[in-house]
């Protein structure tokens, strides 16, 4: 409380004190959440997109890779010539993990600019009870949410086209989710640092999403590119990400350590991305 | 005098600017406001008003001074302190992604209302701010005025002690304001603390029982209205054009006409306790302005008197 003194009596004082922190006390314990309920229900308004890319995705990559291109690489290399498994196997679950990141990709950025800048919400959010951190935090579990129900649909999926030897594959599941958010957070941080968006987020798009999925052993191992190249995979949250689901959906021998690694790095990430997109939010509307 | 619901001693806000001294936004206002009270700070654009009201809003950290809001220190208790105001930002931020009532069944939850409460509330307040039929709109297509009714609805859902509007009818057309300040008027009659910043004079002069005037970060003068123009003005202003090019030479000629004389590019104002008097004067000494307008002073006259300038340039 401020030393300076209006002649308030300290009894009002304290039942000010007492009625306002009555008043706050639900926001600055469930706040995220009624940020995330908000999030909801401006989903709500494209609950057909968030459906078709969930169902239509798994279908489509699956189908055309898994399938067509499968049938390729099986007919001329063998029924085992990737890591001991057939083709579809191989790639289903770098396809499940990309998934998390094509809806990273979409929720921890238009959403964000629009936040600050374009329909500046955030800045009404701050307003009220709510606490910059925590406008981050429902973001992070309204996207968690919508990835959980993408990969588990994708997962479905590739039950439905016998693409899972392995009995704990549904754990890929939630290595997806781990890879989408630990992307998603620093990209969400990333985008949180924009004044202006004059293409940057095209440029991820672009020039880290792309080459990132086509360079993390999702289409074919990592091994396979020359050894200067490798560095892309090891920086890769997708990467990290893909070989970890390969444990889980068919047993794809590497060391324990090694998927230790894995599991350290995507957390890593999301700490970092999350604390850091947390710092920003808080520089930005405290104006 | 009640214990003030807001009270601002020295307060001070700057920005740091690279290679350059800091930039000094508010620059030591003190000032306090009485609960049930219609406070203004009246001022032009620049003048710091808005960072004021950010500091009371609790979400711009002040860079040194003192404040209080209903008792406590925004620093510490910024998500209490906010659970009691309502904000009307100069920008609107409705989200346009939702449907008018949904806005503010999405904010009521923000102050963590239970959704029945909220959807009662939400009703009531379409009903105030006269959009009941529009529940189901989309916020794009409501006019500037309509849209500034819901965000002052908004700004009610939590059944606020203050309420802070900052320029709230800037970009409305005549009516639409009207319409603005009678809602606001029954507010104030309800009793709710209204603390709001304007350009606009009629603004202040219809809707604030006190008022600061501020220009550059710092209070110019304090007082009500009515007082503020009795004491840096005169009853009456008598203003003439004589012509762009003619009001210079015309001024230099009518030194001493009431109680003083500004000379502006497009005018000259004759400040006077007869507006009518002095008229007939300049007539008498063979002047004769293309136009001339006797009016009742107001505060744009005060401002100008106590700044030497316009409060819209």
């Amino acid at each position: 409380m401020s030393n300076f003194q209006h002649g308030v009596s300290d009894s009002i004082r304290s039942q000010t004190l007492a009625a306002a922190v009555a008043a706050a006390a639900r926001t600055r314990r469930y706040g995220s959440w009624y940020v995330a309920e908000h999030r909801f229900r401006v989903m709500r308004s494209y609950t057909q997109t968030v459906l078709f890319t969930a169902v239509g995705s798994p279908l489509v990559y699956l189908y055309a890779m898994g399938v067509g291109l499968a049938s390729l690489v099986d007919g001329n290399l063998g029924n085992d010539a990737v890591t001991g498994v057939s083709y579809l196997a191989f790639l289903a679950p770098a396809l499940l993990a990309s998934s998390a990141i094509a809806v990273a990709a979409e929720e921890f950025t238009y959403p964000i600019m629009l936040g600050f800048k374009w329909n500046p919400t955030f800045f009404g959010m701050n307003a009220s009870s709510i606490q910059p951190g925590q406008i981050i935090n429902g973001i992070v579990i309204s996207v968690a949410a919508r990835m959980l129900l993408t990969c588990t649909i994708f997962y479905i999926f590739m039950l439905a086209f016998g693409a899972v030897p392995g009995a704990l594959g549904f754990v890929a599941v939630l290595v997806a989710l781990l890879t989408g958010l630990a992307f998603g957070a620093l990209v969400m941080a990333y985008t949180a640092t924009l004044k202006d968006d004059t293409g940057q987020l095209a440029m991820v798009q672009r020039f880290v999403i792309l080459p990132m999925t086509l360079f993390s052993g999702t289409f074919f191992p990592l091994d396979v590119l020359p050894p200067y190249l490798h560095w892309i995979g090891w920086i890769s949250p997708l990467w990290h990400g893909t070989e970890l689901s390969r444990v889980f959906a068919y047993g794809l021998p590497e060391p324990i350590w090694l998927s230790l690694v894995h599991v350290l790095y995507l957390a890593a990430l999301l700490t970092i991305g999350w604390i850091w997109a947390r710092r920003i939010t808080v520089r930005r509307l405290n104006k | 005098m009640p214990a003030p619901v807001i009270a601002t001693q020295n307060l001070v806000k700057s920005y740091p600017v690279k290679n350059s001294k800091d930039f000094v936004a508010v620059d030591g206002i003190s000032f306090e406001v009485a609960p049930g009270e219609s406070f203004g700070l009246l001022g032009p654009n620049g003048a710091g008003k808005s960072t004021t009201m950010r500091m009371i809003g609790a979400v711009s950290t002040r860079t040194s001074g003192d404040l209080d809001v209903l008792g406590l220190d925004p620093n510490r208790y910024g998500p209490e302190i906010r659970s009691q105001l309502g904000v009307v930002p100069q920008e609107n931020n409705l989200d346009l992604e939702l449907k008018v009532r949904e806005n503010l069944l999405v904010y009521g939850r923000y102050f963590g209302l239970p959704r029945a409460r909220v959807a009662r509330r939400a009703d009531e307040l379409l009903e105030f701010a006269q959009l009941a039929d529009k529940a189901g709109a989309k916020v794009d297509d409501l006019s500037g005025g309509m849209k500034r009714r819901l965000t002052i609805a908004r700004a009610l859902i939590n059944d606020p002690r203050i309420l802070l509007l900052d320029e709230p009818t800037t970009g409305l057309d005549p009516q639409a304001r009207h319409i603005l300040w009678d809602r606001l008027f029954r507010l104030k009659e309800q009793g709710t603390t209204l603390l709001l910043t304007t350009h606009y004079m009629d603004e202040a002069e219809q809707l604030c029982d006190r008022l600061v005037v501020v220009d550059k970060g710092r209070i110019m003068a304090e007082g009500s209205p009515a007082d503020l123009i009795r004491r840096y003005s005169s009853r009456e202003v008598l203003e003439v054009r004589f012509g762009s090019t003619q009001n210079a030479e015309v001024a230099g000629r009518i030194q001493g006409y009431g109680e003083r004389v500004d000379v502006l590019p497009d005018r000259i104002l004759v400040y006077s306790d007869s507006g009518e008097y002095e008229l007939e004067r300049m007539s008498a000494a063979g002047l004769h302005p293309i136009t001339s307008l006797v009016r009742r002073a107001s505060l744009e006259d005060v401002f100008l008197r106590l700044t030497g300038r316009n409060l819209i340039e």
